[in-house]
């Protein structure tokens, strides 16, 4: 399978990235580990005139301290699990960086690839021929969105990994174009839309993601997906909270995999807020998450399952954080030894 | 349109004018004519054709060619040194890790980089650093093995050993 | 005896140090100089009718050489003789997605490519056939103008006694339909192709192929060319499993191109064309009666398959009857009915893959044993060793069954599992499971019936010491190269690394029909065993004069030849060797190997023969999340009767494989298909054609496996040795169902035993309903009158007493091959 033609510029510095990129929004497309964008250049579902490579900009390479944490966009996802600050203060973040895809494809991805990464869809993440065999999709070349032909828009899957635990984090992004930057929460680079689901301009670099203090919070991630290693969440809990005892004071619950964007769980964490971290409320938080979430028949596994994963991922995550001994479930279920992590561990108090 | 591409491959200077649309793998095989490095799917889902870059397991199949100008690139033509295989193939050949040999040396390359990192991998360690690297033959078991018998051969040089002893935090973990 | 030195030892393998640097050339790695590219246009019509091909644009573009089409190709080929009915290039329609239609070939990839999609085809569109059911209730539009009726492929029914009879009198009948969803072989080499027209104006063909010889056939017939103008060179397959086991429309292109262009000529397939070649695992649906008396033994067994064929015949008139053939080898059945059906359907053709139409009936009987012995109150393990087929015995289907390590296999998986201390005693969640199985060592007949040898070797011995090996079969990472050597330098008394293997080339070595069926190790074995034992002895007698000793006295050992008296007085193997050629000439010899006659002289008998079965048992532990179905395999225990393990860590990895691809299957792995909305679409595709999403585990998902061989040695065998490449996979997949069982207490009578369908039975369980996912019922097939064999042990002699003559018939068939060809 080889990559259609294209014209590759690689800038050393973020401004010429943006001046390049504002030459050709359209038609260019920015390149940071490749392994989102050059797969689907090869099936041609996305087909760039201008690649903007970015490997060459130290700057987004680094991660800084501040008030909590700035993670340059370009910083790949095997430096940022190997980054001690991430896995004593953002445990959750740590788990959800170390269970993207393979160890090698973490050597070349980035976070801000993974926070971009294109939605996906059983219909769409194919080659050209076989999507000239269903007349192509409502996301590229087709009309129709084929997982529910009545729907106005694409439903294609929100599947990072990393994503909902920023989210989760309330982490922040920084967007830079030749006009200057704005800063955002991260919920608000994202668009409950398959094809449009980013908010970023096309003129826009996403160059950091910086993640709060956050002291006294605990966070976790759980993440479904059939094997140990390559697949894409199918559905994910990402969850932060702050306790008190094992009394609620502050919480954030985001669904990963079952939307096309990352899902905010506010009823669920309504029910947690003030409240005691017992096994009933858990459960109910976990019902009450999986409420919301909508997935549909475009990924691995049954939707039906799916919703009813998402109840035990969010349920595993909070019993996670309340300090319980969950290695054993983790280990089943991500079948990583390595991601168990013991409660003292687990995040600053 | 051909591109200039300067790199080191097997230690080795290259210097050569490829198509621009190039991956590394294609280039390595088509225009280098270093056979060893495979392909299972060209879309980075399998990872016969992780190669070295800079030292770090990478697939070939989602690395542009312009993107390795002036990179260090180990593949599995390299390994063998000074007329000697290193000890990950020694073990590979004796213990069964390979019967087709097809996804052989993605694995021998991200084994080697395990082995140079560090000192002494459990066998969880083995497996997830070789969960990138689809194996349809084996089962894995003896592959493991294999990387378990060349680290006590000494696979990681007798100089880097004890270095990487005291600055690897995440060995073993 | 001398002990042996080679023989049982654990070695590298031969070519092992060339696959660990990268020097193994796989078909994709052969660059020639002048090579030009191919790409093939593929169908998106599921089925179709191909209305016109306009190639105007994509030859002219810069860059091509040559566009063809299926005009080019007017004679039909097939591996089957029956089922001649696929074309290189679709001449008049397309049966499925992915069905090539045009090939283009340039200078290079990319132009081919571009070339590809320049090329306008227009499809009249034709009623589609997604499953079974639809197959067998639409006789029209037909898939195929040949095969039994409408889009019925082939319908057979055996009949082995009153089976009626037996179940009447058996105390308890058991009625289980399962459900076998089809899977693929994934090898990890995307299949690839060199066709070259040589310097004498012959054509030769480098090819990831585990059957170069009916390639070799199939070229010579397809492209209408003397089989002696032809060289098939079998590259080392980067995996096979069944999956490279049919002449493929792009070995066809290229070798038709590299003729008409006289240039070099490459296709490698990309992943997505490599599910489309296919010919895996067939979806089976089955159902089992099974008549037992109270106390565990079977009365007879009724047995209905009814097989997912895809849209070509390929292997699948064998594999229908392999659903059917090998339960009776296994245990013991006195009575047999069996009636199989394989329909066409728009998808990519099923075939062989690893256990070839065994693993689905395997999973079926396994199970329903479980259930069996769940309901005698008896442990699955006691019930089964007391139905073990009789070993050197006659089945009712007439297979002739030779040493049975079957005992001892379920004895040792038993104990090293601690089976009585876990079945039915582990807490909620956890369970284990067993399961049995036997496989051929070798398909006792050849895919076109005639008297030749099975396999043959060569050997050249000269002054040099050295021993040149040549034998057809075929590499594909399974060690049949290690195998031949290992033999031949066990007989020879020299080092394998003095053994020089020439294999799988048409011009350059004796015939072997192919790596299939587990037949290399114990064929190309015995067959290598001869010709070695014939080179000895021609070295043996001048030698023998020489030392003057008697020639039965002389040892071949250590790379010396000597006195087993006085072992000082001795030659070099190199001296030894000078010695005998100043005496007699040049030294070369052969041996040959062919099969033992069937004993079954019914139509259907030819499928099941082996010169001898391997015979494996399983226990399966796994982890059952009660809450949402979750399942994990932590362990597996195996043992094997292998007869005698020619290298042992081969062997390992043989069964270590087979429990991986075993568990792919059990849980995970799926050739899935999907229709779209029909009233807004007639697509019908691959559900996912990809290593993503086609799920294959990986090294984080495998168990702890402990594999015990079990070593008595089998007089039909090479020093003893039966197969092991693919009977170790047939119990996992029926021993991870009847874990589940034991963990949670739900059945799922379905493969793979994925979390969402153990969830489904928990639920179902939990609101009172049988607690069981898997298929209610089998669809109604219109079975053919049953061909009537009365079973050896009640005196028949073998042939059907309803059958017409067997040589009018053959005569019939060989006009039903001709028709085919003519009109697909």
């Amino acid at each position: 399978m080889r990559l259609p033609g294209f014209r590759y510029r690689a800038p050393r510095t973020i401004e010429d990235a943006a001046a390049w990129l504002a030459e050709q929004p359209a038609d260019s497309m920015l390149l940071a580990g490749g392994t989102d964008l050059l797969p689907n250049m090869k099936r041609r579902q996305q087909t760039p005139s201008t690649i903007i490579g970015l490997s060459g900009i130290g700057a987004l390479a680094e991660i800084r301290n501040g008030d909590g944490l700035t993670i340059g966009a370009g910083v790949t996802l095997s430096n940022l699990v190997a980054d001690p600050r991430i896995r004593t203060s953002y445990a959750g973040l740590w788990q959800a960086a170390a269970q993207v895809a393979t160890p090698h494809l973490r050597n070349m991805g980035t976070i801000g690839g993974n926070v971009c990464l294109d939605t996906r869809c059983t219909y769409y993440d194919q080659n050209y021929e076989w999507r000239k065999s269903i007349d192509f999709c409502m996301k590229r070349d087709g009309k129709t969105c084929w997982v529910a032909t009545s729907s106005p828009k694409c439903l294609a899957v929100s599947s990072t990994d990393t994503a909902p635990m920023l989210q989760a984090l309330d982490a922040s992004v920084t967007l830079v174009s030749a006009g200057g930057a704005r800063v955002l929460p991260i919920a608000d680079l994202f668009a409950n839309d398959g094809m449009h689901y980013l908010t970023r301009q096309r003129d826009e670099i996403l160059a950091s993601i910086a993640v709060p203090a956050l002291d006294g919070w605990r966070s976790a991630y759980w993440k479904l997906r059939r094997r140990g290693a390559f697949d894409f969440p199918v559905a994910s809990a990402a969850v932060a909270a702050r306790l008190d005892g094992r009394r609620v004071v502050d919480a954030r619950i985001v669904l990963g995999a079952v939307s096309s964007r990352p899902l905010s769980a506010d009823r669920a964490v309504a029910q947690l807020l003030g409240q005691e971290l017992t096994d009933d409320l858990i459960a109910s938080a976990g019902a009450a998450a999986a409420e919301i979430a909508k997935p549909m028949d475009n990924t691995d596994f049954e939707l039906v399952w799916r919703k009813k994963m998402v109840r035990a991922l969010v349920s595993a995550a909070l019993h996670e954080i309340r300090g319980d001994d969950m290695r054993a479930r983790r280990l089943q279920l991500a079948r990583q030894e390595m991601l168990s992590m013991p409660a003292s561990t687990s995040a600053a108090r | 349109m051909k591109v200039r591409l300067t790199c080191s491959v097997n230690q080795e200077p290259v210097d050569v004018l490829v198509d621009d649309y190039k991956t590394l793998l294609e280039v390595l095989r088509e225009d280098l004519q270093l056979t060893g490095t495979k392909h299972g799917c060209e879309l980075g889902e399998c990872g016969a054709c992780a190669v070295l870059v800079d030292g770090s397991p990478v697939l070939s199949c989602l690395v542009l060619a312009v993107e390795s100008a002036g990179r260090r690139i180990t593949t599995v033509e390299g390994l063998a040194a000074d007329g000697r295989l290193h000890p990950l193939q020694e073990c590979f050949a004796d213990l069964g890790a390979s019967q087709c040999g097809y996804c052989t040396p993605g694995i021998l390359i991200t084994a080697k980089a395990l082995l140079d990192a560090e000192p002494n991998p459990s066998r969880e360690r083995i497996c997830e650093a070789l969960s990138g690297n689809l194996c349809r033959c084996t089962g894995y078991l003896q592959i493991v093995e294999a990387v378990e018998a060349a680290l006590r051969l000494g696979a990681a040089s007798k100089q880097r050993q004890p270095l990487l002893a005291q600055s690897e935090p995440g060995a073993g973990q | 005896m001398t002990p042996r030195r080679i023989i049982g030892q654990p070695r590298r393998r031969v070519d092992g140090r060339a696959k660990v640097t990268g020097q193994t050339r796989f078909a994709d790695d052969i660059i020639l100089p002048r090579m030009l590219h191919c790409r093939l246009l593929r169908s998106t019509h599921p089925h179709a009718r191909i209305v016109s091909i306009d190639t105007g644009k994509a030859e002219q573009l810069d860059g091509v050489h040559l566009v063809l089409t299926g005009e080019s190709f007017p004679i039909a080929y097939g591996i089957l003789p029956v089922s001649h009915d696929e074309h290189a290039l679709c001449r008049d329609k397309v049966r499925f997605v992915g069905d090539p239609v045009a090939a283009v070939i340039a200078r290079d990839e990319v132009t081919a490519e571009s070339a590809v999609n320049l090329i306008d085809v227009v499809y009249g569109p034709l009623r589609t056939f997604a499953e079974p059911a639809e197959s067998l209730a639409h006789d029209e539009p037909r898939i195929h103008d040949y095969g039994d009726h409408g889009n019925v492929h082939k319908a057979v029914s055996l009949q082995f006694g009153d089976v009626d009879a037996a179940m009447a009198a058996a105390d308890h009948v058991f009625d289980d339909v399962f459900f076998f969803e089809g899977n693929t072989h994934l090898p990890i080499e995307q299949h690839a192709s060199v066709a070259v027209k040589d310097p004498d104006g012959k054509l030769v063909i480098y090819t990831s192929t585990q059957t170069p010889h009916y390639l070799h056939r199939a070229l010579a017939k397809a492209l209408a060319m003397p089989a002696a103008h032809i060289r098939v060179v079998a590259t080392p397959n980067g995996g096979g499993f069944g999956g490279k086991s049919d002449p493929f429309n792009h070995e066809l292109v290229v070798a038709k191109a590299a003729m008409l262009l006289d240039r070099p000529v490459k296709i490698c397939l990309n992943r997505e064309e490599v599910f489309y070649c296919h010919r895996g695992r067939h979806p089976v649906t089955m159902r089992f009666r099974t008549g037992v008396t109270r106390d565990g033994k079977i009365t007879a067994l009724d047995l209905q398959t009814l097989l997912d064929g895809g849209s070509y015949g390929s292997y699948g008139v064998a594999s229908t009857f392999y659903t059917g053939a090998l339960q009776t080898v296994t245990y013991d059945i006195p009575r047999y009915r069996f009636r199989g059906c394989r329909v066409f359907t728009n998808k990519p053709p099923c075939g062989p893959k690893r256990g070839h139409g065994t693993p689905q009936s395997r999973f079926g009987q396994e199970v329903q044993l479980d259930k069996i012995a769940e309901h005698l109150k008896r442990d699955p393990a006691g019930l089964r060793l007391g139905m073990i087929a009789p070993p050197d015995s006659l089945t009712a289907n007439y297979l002739r069954v030779g040493t049975i390590g079957l005992a001892e296999c379920i004895t040792k998986v038993v104990e090293r599992s601690n089976w009585k201390d876990k079945f039915r005693k582990l807490p909620l969640g956890r369970g284990v499971g067993l399961a049995c199985s036997s496989y051929l060592s070798g398909a006792g007949m050849p895919i076109n019936w005639n008297d030749l040898p099975h396999s043959g070797v060569q050997l050249k011995l000269d002054r040099s010491g050295g021993v040149t090996v040549f034998c057809g079969a075929t590499e594909i990472g399974q060690g049949s190269d290690d195998v031949l050597v290992g033999i031949v330098a066990e007989v020879l008394g020299i080092d394998p690394f003095d053994v020089r293997a020439v294999t799988g080339d048409t011009d350059l070595t004796p015939v072997d029909l192919g790596s299939y069926s587990s037949r290399v190790t114990l064929m190309m074995g015995n067959a290598a065993i001869q010709a070695a034992e014939r080179a000895r002895a021609i070295v043996a007698g001048p030698v023998a004069a020489k030392l003057g000793v008697p020639a039965d006295r002389l040892v071949f050992a250590d790379r010396r030849v000597f006195d087993s008296e006085q072992p000082d007085r001795s030659v070099t193997f190199q001296e030894a060797v000078c010695i005998a050629e100043a005496r007699v000439g040049t030294i070369g010899t052969t041996g040959s190997y062919t099969p033992p006659k069937a004993a079954g002289h019914f139509k259907g008998g030819g499928v099941g023969p082996s010169p001898t079965y391997s015979y494996t048992a399983a226990v399966v532990e796994v982890d059952v999340d009660a809450e949402t179905g979750w399942i994990t395999v932590p362990r597996v225990w195996i043992a094997h009767d292998i007869g005698c393990a020619l290298n042992p860590t081969l062997v390992r990895g043989q069964v270590e494989g087979s429990v991986y691809m075993g568990l792919g299957e059990a849980l995970m792995e799926e050739q899935a298909f999907r229709r779209l909305p029909p009233r807004l679409s007639s697509a019908l595709v691959h559900k996912f054609p990809s290593m993503l999403e086609y799920k294959s585990p990986t090294s984080l998902d495998m168990p702890e496996i402990v594999t015990d061989l079990i070593e008595h040695p089998d007089p039909r065998g090479p020093f003893g040795a039966k197969e092991v490449g693919q009977g170790p996979l047939l119990p996992i997949m029926p021993a991870v169902a009847n874990a589940v069982y034991d963990a949670v207490g739900v059945r799922v009578d379905q493969i793979p035993v994925s979390p969402e369908k153990i969830l489904r039975a928990l639920q179902a369980k939990a609101a009172g309903k049988p607690a069981r996912v898997g298929p209610a019922s089998f669809p109604d097939v219109a079975w053919p009158e049953p061909l009537l064999v009365t079973p050896p042990h009640e005196g028949g002699d073998g042939r059907a007493s309803n059958e017409p003559d067997r040589r009018l018939r053959r005569k019939a068939e060989a006009g039903v091959e001709a028709t085919a060809g003519v009109r697909s």
